[in-house]
């Protein structure tokens, strides 16, 4: 479990970067969401690996951690926030400067 | 009063949450609600300010919960310098926006008011994600505010900006989950603690998160390898922004600060992990910022470059790792901070009254810009260092601090150079602004009245020098604090629960 995880993870980042780097403010938030994506996911493994077991105290051991489960939790409602705004951002930044690319205007011989 | 540490919060978030509920008031009203927290925010972070001078550590335990468990705000004198003197900045540059900026769009009072709210809580939180939090609360305003106004140039800028953030925010989660996997804890305090007494096969772990840790801070402080994003966001943006965003680069230094002298005590397990990396960069920073402030032909371009510079500066003095050290870099830090933030209110105002804006060309100036030239003169002189104003106060206590080690040679020439070559930039600005060209028939010069909150700013240089005996006594007593972690972690996890005195079941 432990390696499809990090493989899962390590194929977002991967993803994500590519299209981070990809110059079209389209691409560059899809790019953030797949980073934020892997980037939940990591903070979610950080209370280790476990399965059938709650993340409640009091019934005994064994329990997972809860602490990383309301990390994520804060991770995604401030992630969602985040894409929203930089989604219409993009959208008035295509509208004002008439261009996809990122800076305004491509380079030229695109 | 025992909620007083948690007010510079609640003050700016219940004013921000009725501004936006009141976004169709009328101005006057959203006025004098804005002008009134901030009267509320200055008078607490005044007594905030006096309670930490006395030397002690204050906690707040959110919810009562005991330390480890629950989030805590930690006043010690570093929190309560940073935050008395962002109350200072912002009140200059509120009462600059009241004169026009604010008309721009219904949001501005509210967006103000949560940047001080992600602000004020960045410096007093005691826990690693909780800074988190209030990182994006202030970055998230930060957009808002820079974008304020409208207009190709931001867009452009606040596009990148938000992208670059949003990494930053990435790795900062990233580099949270990695230290909780190798510690299990996220107090501030705890982590110290912790890293104490790190297990061998974790260590290498630790420290690729606390490096993580750096690079989201010099992300935030724009130091160099970092640091595209800042001239063109500062640049862009209108005067009381671009004044308050002269304290969100220091929110990066102030991260540094506390995080590596929490996490990298003495005894620690990351010892002098972020040291190498904040030297070589520090310098090259200042070179950057230097060069860079050089080169601009436009005035507002070129205070965003002397921001890049004063955050090399700080972080050659951050480096050193000593008391001394630090001692210098809390002094600068109030100086430069406050007075890059009169000098971008300036740069507005002399944009104002020409018509080629802040493009630095020979050009006719409107009748009776004596004043303005004679702020722009003041404001050079303390940004440059020279004396007799608190720059060189500050650069000679970092100066000072650097004697005696490997590189010393470096940094003196580095901060000397920067700050002649910084002369000469600025003498051109100058004299291209207010002695070449003529004089336009058109008065378009401001009167006392807008031109009050940046001399306002500006007049607290003269002022460091002449308390500059209690105010490096002070300095001095941050940098003991800072360096006496044993101290922090005790005061946060000792402290006791209101609600220990009641008498508990047994389980």
């Amino acid at each position: 479990m432990e390696v499809l995880l990090a493989v899962v993870i390590g194929l977002l980042v991967a993803c994500g970067l590519f299209l981070v780097l990809r110059a079209q403010s389209y691409s560059v938030v899809l790019g953030l969401v797949l980073l934020s994506y892997a980037t939940n996911l990591f903070l979610f493994a950080s209370g280790r690996l476990a399965t059938h077991q709650p993340a409640l105290i009091g019934e005994g051991p064994p329990y997972a951690d809860p602490l990383p489960q309301a990390l994520v939790l804060t991770a995604i409602v401030i992630g969602f926030a985040m894409t929203a705004f930089v989604v219409v951002l993009a959208l008035r930044a295509r509208a004002e400067l008439g261009s996809e690319h990122v800076d305004g205007t491509p380079p030229e011989g695109e | 009063m025992k909620h007083l540490l948690i007010l510079p919060l609640l003050v700016p978030l219940t004013a921000g949450a009725i501004l936006v509920i009141a976004a169709r008031a009328p101005l006057a009203l959203r006025r004098s609600l804005s002008l009134a927290a901030m009267a509320i925010l200055l008078a607490v972070s005044l007594q905030l300010f006096w309670l930490a001078q006395a030397g002690g550590i204050e906690v707040y335990l959110t919810g009562d919960w005991p330390a480890p468990f629950g989030i805590v705000f930690v006043l010690d004198r570093l929190a309560a310098l940073m935050v008395m003197m962002t109350a200072i900045l912002a009140s200059g540059a509120l009462a600059y926006a009241l004169l026009g900026t604010d008309r721009a769009g219904p949001g501005f009072h509210a967006l103000f008011q949560f940047q001080l709210l992600g602000l004020n809580g960045a410096f007093l939180t005691g826990d690693l994600f909780n800074l988190f939090v209030f990182f994006e609360i202030m970055l998230i305003s930060s957009y808002g505010l820079l974008l304020h106004g409208g207009g190709r140039l931001r867009t452009r800028a606040g596009l990148h900006y938000v992208v670059l953030n949003l990494i930053g925010s990435s790795l900062f989660l990233i580099a949270i989950g990695i230290l909780y996997g190798v510690t299990g804890t996220l107090n501030m305090a705890d982590l110290g603690r912790a890293m104490a007494s790190l297990a061998p096969q974790d260590v290498a772990l630790a420290k690729t998160g606390a490096l993580l840790l750096l690079s989201v801070f010099a992300l935030k402080a724009a130091v160099l390898p970092l640091h595209f994003w800042l001239p063109h966001a500062y640049g862009t943006a209108s005067g009381p922004v671009a004044a308050l965003f002269a304290v969100m680069t220091k929110v990066g230094v102030y991260g540094i600060v506390r995080v590596f002298t929490l996490l990298g005590h003495d005894g620690s397990a990351i010892t002098g992990v972020a040291t190498p990396w904040l030297a070589g960069a520090s310098l090259l920073t200042l070179a950057a910022g230097t060069f860079g402030a050089m080169a601009s032909r436009d005035l507002r371009r070129k205070v965003a470059y002397l921001v890049m510079v004063s955050v090399g500066t700080l972080l050659v003095a951050v480096s050193l790792g000593s008391r001394a050290g630090l001692t210098g870099a809390f002094f600068y830090l109030v100086h430069t901070t406050l007075v890059t933030a009169a000098f971008f209110l300036l740069a507005d105002l002399i944009a104002q009254g020409r018509p080629e804006g802040s493009r630095i060309l020979w050009g006719e100036r409107p009748i009776g810009s004596a004043p303005l030239a004679v702020l722009f003169f003041v404001a050079a002189i303390a940004v440059i260092g020279m004396p007799p104003l608190s720059g060189l106060v500050g650069k000679v206590l970092i100066l000072k601090a650097s004697t005696g080690l490997a590189w010393t040679g470096w940094i003196w020439t580095a901060l000397l150079l920067s700050g002649f070559l910084l002369l000469v930039s600025l003498t051109r600005a100058g004299s291209d602004l207010f002695w070449r060209g003529g004089v336009s028939s058109h008065r378009l010069a401001p009167g006392w009245i807008p031109i009050a909150p940046a001399a306002l700013l500006l007049s607290t240089s003269p002022l460091l020098v002449l308390f500059g005996g209690p105010m490096t006594e002070y300095a001095q007593a941050t940098a003991e604090q800072i360096a006496d972690t044993g101290r922090y972690i005790d005061a946060v996890l000792g402290w006791e629960p209101a609600s220990s005195k009641i008498p508990r079941e047994a389980p």
